[in-house]
């Protein structure tokens, strides 16, 4: 018989509507109660430092060119001992779509997103941040990591002298 | 018939009480819609004006009120101004006829809590329910918009079809109290309610009273993901808040019949009558509620095709068997 079946769906449906009446809601109430958003949200970008206290970012340009809104712009410098460093730094707000394509792009993991979310503003000119608005003094997720202990060094040291290098083998003594 | 400026007097206070009760229960209607809705959905709701979003109602009646109000070009300007009107004050007139207590004795004078106790009480609610309709329709025609024609045509037909099998399922009411008047109707079950002797009745009539008050199976004149709002889409204001009041005034008022007709008024044991009759009310209420969060909307040709040949001819029949029954106890 159609009709029973279609009167049991119809009930079906009934108890599951009037089940959730008593279930609790999974509303947040915004301002008053706040999500705690995952470690790896992607929202207001950062510029970190190295350990030792110093800028990362070596003004390469390369999230400039991965960004696809194009909200990133910098002017490269060149500081003592020809280390290059961003002369001034800037991040539209206003235009940027927290796609993080820029942090994935960042050779020395200086640019770098955080689960910040609230950057409204009253003012859209207020929503362009500078290269001082966005350093922060601390290393953001890479704690340990410093760019030019892997690279950008010139080679001073004989071979094998190297800080973590081994010394070279002579394969001639190398004979079972 | 004589007029004793007390009965007078009383009568202008019934008519001041049921006024004021309608519109506030039809204001908080909203408000509890939008409550019970939430929770379906595992929402919180309206909880921001007072305390626990108590003061919304007043927070919309604000709101419509001081929208613009808008009237679309080439809109034929008087029936558009009456299709509100037309739409909410027969459901506030139904309630005239409803009684919703037990009389009461005060200065010496019986108070039947009904505002008429009419012998015609439920040929006149047939008469204003479908005086309602031209609400609908007009409003729908006056607007001059495809949509809100179609929304009033398919209004239309509809409340047509179901007036029709509600209509037919209240004839076995009027058979077993052997009257038209309310209060006989209500008095005839003091023993015992008609939705005993009369369960398919009853299911038809709740079926019927969801589609007259264009409730969520049957809201095709509305149909808000088809039809932009149906009939009332070039409202604003409080023009569509009237028409907006009007359907949840028809609810409490279908409601109320729904009691009177099958539940037994306000008859009840132990607490007394207008308890009963406002808590059989509200839970027709919340069924309707409860309804619209659960059911999805039926397809135009589905709901004439259950209109036509499934309640009529079942409301037919339940006449048949009701009269053959009476014949047989005699």
């Amino acid at each position: 018989m159609t009709i029973i079946k279609d009167i049991y769906a119809l009930l079906t449906g009934m108890w599951i509507t009037w089940k959730h009446i008593f279930r609790q809601p999974v509303t947040i109430q915004y301002p008053e109660e706040k999500r705690q958003p995952y470690p790896r949200y992607r929202a207001r970008i950062v510029l970190t430092r190295d350990p030792d206290g110093g800028e990362r970012c070596v003004a390469c340009q390369l999230c400039s060119a991965a960004c696809p809104v194009d909200c990133i712009s910098m002017q490269s410098a060149e500081g003592e001992g020809g280390r290059r460093y961003a002369e001034w730094f800037r991040i539209n707000f206003a235009r940027c779509i927290f796609c993080g394509l820029c942090a994935e792009a960042c050779p020395t993991l200086a640019i770098q997103m955080t689960p910040d979310f609230e950057i409204c503003k009253r003012d859209i000119m207020d929503l362009l941040y500078e290269k001082e608005d966005l350093l922060i003094d601390g290393c953001g997720k890479s704690p340990d990591y410093n760019f030019y202990r892997h690279t950008g060094i010139g080679v001073t040291q004989p071979r094998g002298n190297g800080a973590g290098e081994n010394r070279p083998v002579d394969v001639r003594s190398l004979m079972p | 018939m004589n007029y004793d400026p007390i009965d007078i007097a009383l009568t202008l206070g019934k008519i001041a009480l049921v006024f004021f009760v309608i519109l506030t229960m039809a204001a908080y209607m909203v408000f509890a819609e939008r409550k019970v809705l939430a929770w379906v959905q595992d929402r919180k709701g309206p909880n921001r004006v007072g305390p626990f979003g108590l003061l919304q109602p007043l927070a919309d009646l604000i709101k419509l009120l001081t929208k613009e109000d808008f009237r679309p070009i080439g809109a034929d300007k008087w029936l558009f101004y009456l299709a509100p009107a037309m739409a909410a004050i027969p459901a506030i007139m139904i309630f005239a006829v409803i009684p919703f207590g037990a009389p009461l004795t005060l200065f010496g004078h019986t108070v039947t809590l009904q505002v008429a106790d009419l012998n015609v009480g439920l040929l006149l609610f047939m008469a204003l329910s479908s005086i309602a309709v031209y609400g609908v329709a007009l409003g729908g025609w006056a607007s001059n918009s495809k949509y809100a024609l179609l929304g009033s045509i398919r209004g239309l037909a509809q409340l047509i079809s179901y007036e029709l099998s509600m209509g037919l399922a209240l004839v076995p009411v009027v058979m077993l109290a052997r009257s038209f008047r309310l209060s006989d109707i209500v008095n005839a079950q003091s023993g015992c309610w008609f939705i005993v002797y009369q369960p398919l009745a009853f299911v038809i009539f709740l079926i019927s009273i969801a589609a007259e008050c264009k409730r969520i199976p049957f809201d095709l004149p509305e149909a808000e993901g088809e039809l932009v709002a149906g009939f009332h889409t070039e409202y604003s204001g409080m023009r569509f808040g009237l028409f907006f009041v009007g359907e949840y005034i028809n609810i409490i008022v279908l409601g109320g019949l729904a009691a009177t007709f099958f539940l037994g008024g306000w008859h009840g044991p132990w607490l007394p009558p207008f308890v009963w009759f406002s808590g059989k009310v509200l839970a027709f209420a919340f069924l309707f509620i409860w309804v619209r969060g659960t059911l999805p909307r039926l397809r135009y040709d589905q709901l004439m095709h259950f209109g036509w040949k499934i309640l009529t001819p079942l409301a037919l029949i339940n006449i048949l068997v009701t009269g053959w029954w009476m014949v047989l106890r005699g």
